[in-house]
């Protein structure tokens, strides 16, 4: 099971990488879970500031940018 | 040598490769714009020279893919120069440095570091918690949507390199002073309490970027800012066009020209709340400037529209209290009057 975080406050670009995640674990047919992160104290426990961010099972893996699926895929490996 | 390493290597100046032909080829058909609009406009659809109608088509079509294309190169540029430059680093040169030295790098890297105003709040609590003195922090934080490359384009496209270059230094001058008042005004507990209780946790180790994934970047960064802003820059050139094929009107030269000593603070007032991003701008500075206002009280709209905006002030509710809202806010203002009346008096 991968515990898939999305960090931000909740701007258009944090649901977008929030639905590109979903697409991405759906089509690797990985069992998953999103958990969005949205207090700014527990935002910053993770040392980013770029939002929206990136975790997978506790470990950033992006921050600042909007991934697509594809880019999401090798993340979820 | 192991294989991968070739094949990246290989790629890496297939890549470069690339990128000197595509430079090459953009080089090629921008010195050609202007012989194009003029044989579309006058030889295929034979328009009379002097027709207002000829000079507005000639100017849209010219302009058009002029800025576009200076728009794309410069945010592919721009975005391959923030891969260099993450919050973390930026940062980190910030950290324990002294007011004014401080203030002048961080106005600078404002420039080069990627921000999002979406970010703003992470980005100071990263700063101020971890040693960035509050003054430079809001120097940061001044610049980095004031000076805008978008802006800076489109101001030198449309209006020349001395605008460009005065919105640039100016731009920047605001941001220094700004901070460095705030600095001085040891605004510190100002701040909301939670704020310089927060223990961030530690930065992601910056992953060393290869070439091939820095240009795909700097891709991206192209279609996500030229995508959402060509509209705008194409509603500014039909504007400037009409303007440039008939005769301007100067109706605004009343309220927002030179001889008004009151058309800055008004400019500013008014752009202060307002909301827009650099390009969405440009159409209604085109117009402002073409019936008749002074470029300094244009370049204060503009300036305070893309510095300030209500939304910003209420995401930054979050971690500055009131007192330090006003205080930012009014001290911004202030230098954007103070530069605005500047032009309209020298120029």
């Amino acid at each position: 099971m991968k515990k898939i975080q999305i960090l931000g406050t909740g701007c258009a670009k944090c649901q977008q990488l929030t639905a590109n995640a979903e697409t991405a674990a759906k089509q690797l047919g990985v069992s998953f879970e999103i958990v969005k992160i949205k207090e700014i104290p527990e935002i910053m426990k993770f040392g980013v500031m770029s939002t929206p961010a990136l975790a997978v099972d506790g470990v950033i893996k992006s921050q600042g940018r909007l991934l697509t699926p594809e880019q999401i895929k090798p993340l979820l490996a | 040598m192991n294989p991968t390493n070739n094949q990246n290597q290989g790629r890496a100046w297939a890549f470069i490769a690339g990128g000197l032909g595509g430079l090459v080829v953009w080089w090629w058909v921008y010195g050609r714009l202007a012989g194009f609009a003029d044989w579309l406009v006058f030889t295929v659809l034979g328009l009379p020279q002097e027709s207002h109608l000829a000079r507005a088509l000639e100017f849209f079509v010219y302009e058009t893919p002029k800025v576009l294309m200076l728009l794309t190169l410069v945010v592919f540029g721009v975005g391959i120069i923030r891969t260099f430059f993450t919050p973390e680093r930026t940062r980190a040169i910030l950290q324990g440095k002294r007011e004014s030295v401080g203030n002048v790098l961080a106005a600078l890297l404002g420039i080069v570091t990627p921000f999002c105003s979406c970010s703003a709040v992470p980005l100071f609590i990263g700063f101020v918690t971890t040693g960035v003195p509050l003054g430079v922090t809001f120097s940061f934080l001044i610049s980095a949507p004031m000076v805008n490359e978008v802006a800076l384009v489109l101001l030198f496209g449309l209006f020349g390199w001395k605008v460009a270059a005065l919105y640039l230094g100016t731009g920047l001058f605001i941001a220094i002073i700004a901070g460095w008042v705030i600095g001085r005004l040891r605004l510190e507990r100002h701040v909301e309490e939670w704020v310089y209780a927060t223990k961030p946790g530690a930065a992601m180790e910056a992953d060393t970027l290869d070439w091939p994934m820095r240009l795909r970047l700097g891709v991206e960064a192209v279609r996500d800012i030229v995508g959402k802003v060509w509209i705008y820059v194409l509603l500014g050139i039909a504007v400037g066009a009409g303007i440039h094929g008939y005769v301007p009107e100067n109706f605004m030269a009343a309220i927002m020209g030179k001889d008004a000593w009151w058309s800055v603070p008004f400019a500013v007032v008014l752009g202060v709340p307002m909301y827009s991003n650099a390009a969405g701008i440009i159409p209604i500075v085109q117009a402002l400037l073409g019936k008749g206002a002074a470029l300094g009280t244009v370049l204060a709209f503009m300036m305070s529209v893309i510095a300030l905006s209500l939304p910003e002030a209420i995401i930054l509710r979050k971690v500055l209290k009131p007192r330090l809202i006003v205080t930012f806010f009014g001290i911004v203002a202030a230098g954007i009057m103070v530069v605005g009346c500047l032009f309209n008096a020298l120029l």
